[in-house]
């Protein structure tokens, strides 16, 4: 058989292809067009996103919720340079996305040339690896081995830039043997000394807690937690990334913990005698202060990234390796337990607050975004698959919306990046077109990459976005109210009507203010094919509780002044 | 405390950056890097000096070992190992004071290498107290410029241990030696 002789341009797509790629999230421009001209030829769709930073945020919404690597592809210079966002956002949250770019001609590189960028140097400290391949023969290789990167060990993104002249240039094309590279090391293993020193922590704790972080869902380990869970009665707390790791209705799922976590779930936390982590990094969003950060607890850290031990809070074992490997090993040991005391302890913790529950609230006329977080959840059965962007509404929704599943929660945790919303939903959509979308979105958040409305319209999506509008850039000024004496600088937000912006596009809006109407409007969404948008006009200067203040201690938490709403467990 | 690191890498452009951007990125400040060759081909090595305790170097090493392009690290620190410095300095000399220069330089073993009318070239290779005893000496007369490499370090001891693993490119058919066991011992 011969060697077919391809341009670099072709090869890439024969690549992409090869690697499974359905579907590819970019915006064209000079630098990519062989590759664009060469797309037309291959079966992959590519969805038109209006910014490429939303490009990069569907790439990456595509693979939280498919649990496969996503792909964005852009131009040279600006282009490359807007997926920056996108890219430091998949790096914080540990997904999976190849990035493409299109670089100038290798003999222009250094010269300053029209669009001209370093995009690896900008992104090398943002990305897992990247590359710049100025060969069409580099193009397979390295495209297979961006794919590998990406994927394995500790997830990231990777992004490769491919010069003008390597996508015209031909070159035999072979789909090499699997990447073997000898300075990657995705996979680690701990040793049975360390597992057994693990076990006996475990079988001497009385107030163990098991803390649950994105590694849950990403290694696919939600099985083999909830055993060792339910084997060793251990309660389990979750952080942002790690919701749905464990159903929300499980018996010895706590809730999420940390800077807005529940406050029983961080009084537990501070109580314990030992804390299990199991993929998550201490980030000092759950942490508090870290000086004072569950003081009695000894602590075992399972993670898949070595660089994360001791890296905020120093362990006691540490067990490096994939947690579903790694669980797997332990669970066969695991004593079954008994815990009565300290569940009964907790659930004394959760008894004071439970009563504040926001369904026993008398509607006294204002619309807050918790009712409208609890009758969403209410009305999909807890079964959406919700995308939120970051602030208020974000932790809102982590608060009242119940996850069951795994992946049915995506969100910017690690960056916190506004704007995150609307396109990460579109690409989730892509991966799981049979799920119900929302995505809940505050109004700042929404303005910066509202423009992704256009691709929604474009690319016929059914798929429904719920406003959270406050007037403000909520969490801002909520801090701006606990901490510099409510001078609300640059945080009141003039507003464009959401709905005619909405209409602009041909999409059915409808505005709420009351909370009698949140249901109808809802179900007058899903009732409907295609995208709506609910404008939620809430309660302008509510605030999120309970909160730690960063920096403060974990269990020195600011409560709501009087019970109006409070977190809780609804039925 | 100062930490010694010998890091070997697959000699590709951009990997000196991609090292130095872990230092940066985890706010280390670098006191010393020399990179040159090793006995295999396509692999260069590097012995970085930064100030870091041992809970920090331990983070910097896995940080090190997360990028793709980086071989091994060692650590070095703490095992018997010998590390050198090589300075070239130009001190001032007239007739008068020649003499006595070339004299400290012997008792240093350090060599001229130049000799121009109002100054010479002394070269020393050494650890960095050595040098930096011979810059204190020749400092009343004048050091006009001085050039140092950094530290330079290798264990002691026998090698037990196989090769630097060697990128596929370079040597297709060898297995994957990355092993992260220690890469000498005494």
């Amino acid at each position: 058989m011969t060697t077919p002789v391809l341009t670099g341009a072709q090869i890439l797509w024969e690549s992409l292809v090869r690697e499974g790629v359905e579907v590819v999230f970019g915006y064209p421009g000079g630098a990519i067009l062989p590759a664009y001209d060469a797309m037309l030829d291959y079966p992959v769709r590519h969805v038109l996103a209006r910014h490429e930073q939303g490009a990069t945020h569907m790439a990456d919404g595509y693979a939280r919720a498919g649990n496969r690597v996503g792909v964005a592809i852009a131009t040279s210079g600006p282009g490359a340079t807007n997926m920056v966002t996108g890219i430091a956002t998949a790096m914080m949250d540990s997904s999976p996305i190849v990035c493409i770019t299109g670089q100038v001609g290798s003999r222009l590189i250094g010269s300053d040339a029209f669009q001209e960028t370093d995009i690896t140097g900008i992104t090398l400290p943002i990305t897992k690896h990247n590359y710049l391949v100025t060969q069409p023969g580099e193009i397979a290789q390295v495209i297979r081995e961006a794919f590998y990167i990406a994927a394995s060990g500790r997830p990231g993104p990777v992004l490769v830039d491919i010069t003008k002249d390597a996508q015209q240039g031909r070159a035999p094309f072979t789909w090499p043997d699997p990447p073997r590279l000898p300075g990657y090391r995705p996979d680690h293993s701990p040793s049975d000394e360390d597992l057994a020193a693990a076990l006996t922590l475990i079988h001497r704790a009385e107030r163990p807690i098991i803390l649950a972080g994105h590694g849950v869902i990403q290694s696919g380990a939600t099985a083999v937690v909830r055993a060792l869970a339910e084997r060793a009665q251990i309660p389990v707390a979750v952080t942002l990334l790690g919701i749905g790791g464990l159903p929300a209705s499980h018996p010895l799922n706590l809730g999420m913990m940390g800077m807005h976590g529940e406050a029983w779930v961080n009084t537990a936390i501070q109580e314990a005698d030992l804390l299990v982590a199991l993929g998550m990094r201490f980030d000092d969003r759950v942490t508090g202060n870290v000086k004072t950060y569950a003081p009695g607890a000894r602590k075992i850290h399972v993670e898949i990234d070595p660089a994360e031990i001791d890296k905020n809070v120093k362990v006691d074992v540490a067990l490096v390796g994939d947690l579903v490997e790694v669980l797997t090993r332990l669970l066969p040991s695991i004593a079954p337990a008994r815990r009565g005391a300290w569940l009964g302890h907790i659930q004394a913790l959760k008894g004071s607050a439970a009563v504040r529950d926001i369904k026993n609230l008398p509607d006294c006329g204002h619309l807050y975004a918790a009712h409208v977080i609890h009758d969403l959840w209410r009305e999909t059965g807890g079964d959406a698959l919700v995308v939120t962007d970051v602030g208020q509404h974000q932790m809102w929704e982590a608060q009242y919306y119940h996850h069951e599943e795994p992946r049915s929660l995506i969100t910017s945790g690690g960056l916190g990046t506004m704007g995150f919303a609307l396109p990460a939903a579109i690409g989730a959509k892509f991966a799981r077109p049979g799920a119900e979308v929302w995505a809940i979105v505050g109004d700042g958040g929404f303005q910066m990459t509202m423009a992704e409305l256009a691709t929604v319209v474009q690319e016929n999506l059914d798929l429904n976005v719920a406003v959270i509008n406050n007037g403000y850039l909520g969490m801002v000024r909520q801090w701006q109210e606990f901490f510099y004496e409510r001078r609300y600088a640059a945080t009141p937000l003039v507003n464009p009507d959401f709905g005619a912006i909405a209409a602009a596009y041909g999409l059915p809006a409808r505005r709420v203010e009351a909370r009698g109407d949140v249901v109808p409007a809802v179900r007058a969404a899903r009732a409907r094919q295609g995208t709506m948008l609910i404008d939620f006009r809430v309660e302008q200067e509510d605030a999120v509780y309970p909160m730690v203040p960063a920096g403060r201690d974990l269990h020195d938490m600011i409560r709501r002044p009087s019970p109006i709403v409070e977190t809780g467990a609804d039925a | 405390m100062t930490t010694t690191f010998v890091v070997r890498v697959e000699n590709r452009p951009g990997v000196l950056t991609r090292v130095t951007e872990i230092f940066r990125r985890r706010a280390f400040n670098i006191e010393s890097l020399t990179v040159g060759h090793t006995e295999t081909p396509g692999v260069s090595r590097m012995t970085i000096v930064v100030e870091a305790d041992a809970s920090a170097a331990r983070r910097l090493e896995a940080n090190l070992y997360k990028l793709v392009n980086v071989l091994r690290v060692d650590n070095i620190t703490e095992r018997p190992s010998v590390f050198r410095d090589l300075a070239l300095i130009r001190v001032a000399t007239d007739a008068g004071t020649r003499a006595q220069v070339m004299q400290l330089v012997e008792v240093f073993r350090a060599r001229v290498v130049d000799v121009a009318p109002a100054s010479l070239v002394v070269e020393i290779t050494g650890t960095e107290d050595k040098i930096d005893g011979l810059v204190e000496v020749l400092r009343p007369y004048g050091v006009l410029e001085m050039a140092r490499t950094g530290r330079l370090a290798m264990c002691r001891g026998h090698l037990n241990v196989t090769r630097t693993p060697v990128p596929p490119a370079l040597e297709p058919g060898l297995d994957d030696a990355s092993d992260n066991a220690a890469a000498c011992s005494v």
